[in-house]
């Protein structure tokens, strides 16, 4: 199709159809979604003009959902059915969360030979993290839709990058149950360097300290001409802004002496934490007010010293992965040239401190804070989706945490180190210990420390169909691979006999195929039939372009074809016109095959026009206006 | 691909090499190959986009690394530094290597980053002089028994240095 376009020298063709893509930051507090217009980064707004989406689901007593500030302002009336930071709750079980400290129900899974991610009660049922995210993620695609004018192509969707392999995959389920095509996870701090890094044209080694509502990661990045590749990377996925508003609101119920609050209460409370901390962000005291439902009145006084003093812990600890992530890289602070600030969290004074105390210079702080990453990501989803002809840019990025299989006496072997570069694949060979063992459990880790019991389960896989011999001859050669996305899979051969043993995978967090599969059919039964129609439609409109754009050449040059070729093309013309009146079901695939034909069959006319529109051009011009 | 690891970066065999070209052609390869470059792409292309894209970042990983380097190059040879034949190692560097290990030891009981960190200091400058001598057994003298042993210091040195790392993290946590 393209190579039949071929316009005259100096005569441009019809410019190439822009692919709708977008970058999606799918934050803890809040959500954005960028795009590149004429080529430019910018975050789309909502109907109001807001361009910050909170990060808050509502389930409504009507079967309703809201998302965003109405959600946001019903959380304390409504706690447990509205659900803020369900990002902390990413590829979660329950023990890995401190239940008490929130308002919401949490349901055992029935069934526990499932995966075993935490799920919430809630007045439309029990719910998981990853659809209540789906809500969060569809309104921000209708966001784009209706701003864009079109179907997206794919988005690419950020995650922190100290964010494991089940936290990275229930944010792509999120996706997929929102309808979304992910081109890419993309690291957060990845992201912010591109925004940055294309902004200011930077070359050289830079930091990214990326505190955001519920995480905290620190990249750092050697740019040049255009590669950003992380050299390391490190973090804390349970460090956040949210943190210094739970300090504020436990001085505040030690201060006024209250009993354990309810979960209004609690929510309120930390509503009012939010707004006091804001407030020192540029003030130097935040008075605190509430009546609770039990009528005692809180009303105190939070000096800018005082809160630096509650937090200080919390911000020291931000340092410990910057110190790791320096050593893995084999840098020292004197080699950075700049440190960028990302996340809303990075606004208060005592982390500007802190981070100018460590690298002696003070961090860079000219993007705004919030969007830094959404704009980085519209760029990625820009170049992705082919747009751009800038092809310059190429993020390289690396695993967060090492990847080990249990051995003997609950150790774990490391397979891949943190901060190998992506994709990477490692092999790994195993044997029976018993004569005419047909099966083998293989049980895969994800952290830094030498104890199964330490590390993060992901999966336990079974391999099955190991032909029987005797004890130790098989040899198993088991594949690790992750993608550019940071996710695993896996693969198995019997090298003797070459036969593909069978891989049953159970996730140890994360949702079943099956469980995903039904998630979809409910939210897209009816979106089904319109999706079907659309297709159909797009089959046809690229039929007959085609066949136009062929008339068209054919009209031009026909001369550069013989009988025989302009009979063969003539018959696959009408066959694919005949096809354009059928609206059934399985047109859509006749068509585009038919399509695929007429294209294939056109190949060598399109490349003797090719040949025939160059030495056209060459022809009349002497050699030295000829640049090649 | 079955290019050995120098030939995918155009590189002659060897220790000494040029590190800026290592990483200009690395960057060129990954350019070209990367999954980001076939996103829309068939299942074929991305197949092939990530094999290569992995070989590339492997084998860059491995001629960036010192003594990954140098076990490349035996390897290339035919020779496996770390096969348990291949295990001796003189009994002065055997003594020292007691030394470093009681030093570190030491350091993490009295939990004393500042021992730790000198440790590494001097672990960084034993570091130095082996790749020193590495490039002379190599490339010059072409003694591969020499280099075989020098290597299996240069490993053993880092995995000190890994652990000296470690135990500094968990002094600072």
């Amino acid at each position: 199709m393209a190579l039949l376009q071929i316009s005259e020298p100096g005569q441009s063709a019809a410019p190439h159809q822009h692919r709708l893509a977008v970058g999606i930051d799918l934050g803890t507090t809040n959500s954005l979604v960028a795009t590149v217009r004429s080529g430019v980064s910018s975050v789309l707004l909502d109907a109001h003009g807001h361009a910050l989406l909170p990060s808050v689901v509502r389930y409504l007593p009507n079967g309703n959902i809201d998302v965003g500030y109405d959600a946001q302002s019903a959380q304390s009336i409504d706690p447990q059915n509205t659900i803020v930071s369900v990002k902390r709750f990413m590829g979660r079980g329950l023990k890995d969360i401190e239940v008490s400290n929130q308002p919401y129900h949490f349901a055992e899974r029935a069934d526990q030979t499932q995966a075993n991610m935490l799920q919430i009660e809630t007045r439309a049922g029990i719910k998981s993290p990853v659809e209540i995210s789906a809500e969060i993620l569809k309104t921000l695609k209708i966001r784009a839709e209706n701003t864009l004018g079109g179907e997206l192509v794919g988005a690419v969707i950020t995650v922190p990058a100290y964010f494991d392999e089940a936290q990275r995959q229930a944010t792509k389920d999120a996706a997929r149950i929102a309808g979304i095509n992910v081109l890419r996870l993309l690291n957060e701090p990845t992201a912010a360097a591109v925004a940055y890094g294309l902004d200011n044209a930077s070359e050289g080694i830079y930091v990214i300290y990326d505190l955001g509502g519920g995480t905290f990661d620190v990249s750092i990045l050697k740019l040049s001409k255009g590669v950003f590749e992380v050299l390391a990377t490190n973090g804390d996925s349970a460090l956040g802004g949210d943190d210094f508003d739970r300090r504020i609101f436990c001085w505040v119920l030690e201060q006024c002496k209250c009993k354990p609050v309810n979960a209004q209460d609690t929510r309120t409370l930390l509503t009012k934490a939010r707004e006091a901390k804001e407030w020192l962000t540029d003030h130097a005291n935040a008075q605190i007010t509430s009546i609770l439902s039990t009528d005692e009145v809180v009303n105190l006084s939070l000096s800018t010293q005082q809160f630096n003093e509650l937090t200080q812990n919390l911000v020291a600890k931000t340092l410990i992965p910057i110190k790791k992530a320096l050593r893995d890289a084999q840098l020292c602070i004197d080699d950075i040239n700049g440190v960028v600030m990302v996340g809303g969290a990075t606004r208060m004074p005592q982390i500007r401190l802190a981070v100018t105390d460590f690298f002696k210079q003070a961090p860079l702080t000219n993007l705004d804070p919030d969007k830094v990453v959404a704009l980085g990501a519209a760029i990625q989803a820009n170049t992705l989706a082919g747009n751009k002809s800038d092809k310059d840019l190429l993020l390289l990025d690396v695993i967060p945490l090492s990847l080990g299989l249990e051995t003997m006496g609950g150790l774990v072997e490391k397979i891949i180190p943190r901060n190998s570069t992506l994709p990477i694949a490692r092999a790994q060979e195993f044997t029976t210990f018993k004569d005419g063992q047909t099966a083998m459990s293989i049980h895969v880790l994800q952290g830094e420390r030498e104890l199964v019991t330490d590390c993060r389960s992901l999966a336990q896989f079974e391999l099955r169909g190991i032909p029987p011999m005797v004890a130790g001859a098989a040899r198993i050669r088991v594949t690790f691979t992750v993608d550019a996305d940071g996710l695993l899979s896996v693969s198995a051969r019997e090298t003797t006999s070459n036969i593909e043993t069978n891989i049953v995978v159970k996730p140890s967090y994360g949702l079943s195929e099956e469980e995903i599969l039904d998630m979809l059919k409910n939210s897209f039964n009816a979106a089904e039939t319109d999706k079907k129609a659309r297709a159909l439609a797009e089959a046809k409109l690229e039929a007959q372009s085609l066949l136009l754009a062929i008339d068209a050449a054919l009209g031009k040059d026909s001369n550069l074809l013989n009988q025989k070729e302009m009979q063969t093309i003539a018959a696959q013309m009408n066959a694919l016109r005949s096809l354009l009146d059928k609206d059934s079901e399985a047109a859509v695939e006749v068509i585009h095959s038919a399509t695929e034909q007429l294209n294939i069959a056109t190949e060598s006319f399109a490349a003797k026009r090719m040949d025939a529109s160059v030495s056209h051009a060459l022809a009349g011009k002497n050699i030295d206006a000829v640049n090649l | 691909m079955n290019e050995n690891y120098f030939a995918l970066f155009g590189l002659d065999p060897a220790f000494n090499i040029d590190l800026t070209t290592l990483e200009d052609r690395f960057r060129k390869i990954q350019s070209e190959s990367h999954p980001d470059r076939f996103v829309s792409g068939t299942n074929a292309e991305k197949l092939q986009s990530m094999q290569t894209a992995t070989t590339a970042n492997e084998a860059y990983a491995t001629l960036k690394n010192p003594a990954q380097r140098a076990a490349y190059l035996l390897g290339l040879q035919g020779i496996n530094a770390l096969a348990e034949t291949n295990t001796t190692m003189p009994a002065s560097f055997l003594m020292q290597q007691m030394e470093w290990r009681e030093a570190l030891e030491d350091a993490k009981h009295a939990r004393n980053t500042d021992m730790l960190e000198k440790l590494l200091i001097e672990m960084r400058l034993e570091t130095k002089s082996l790749q020193s001598d590495l490039a002379h057994l190599f490339d010059k003298k072409k003694d591969l028994a020499t280099a075989s042993e020098a290597t299996r210091k240069l490993i053993f040195i880092d995995k000190v240095i890994t652990d000296i790392n470690k135990a500094i993290e968990i002094l600072e946590t």
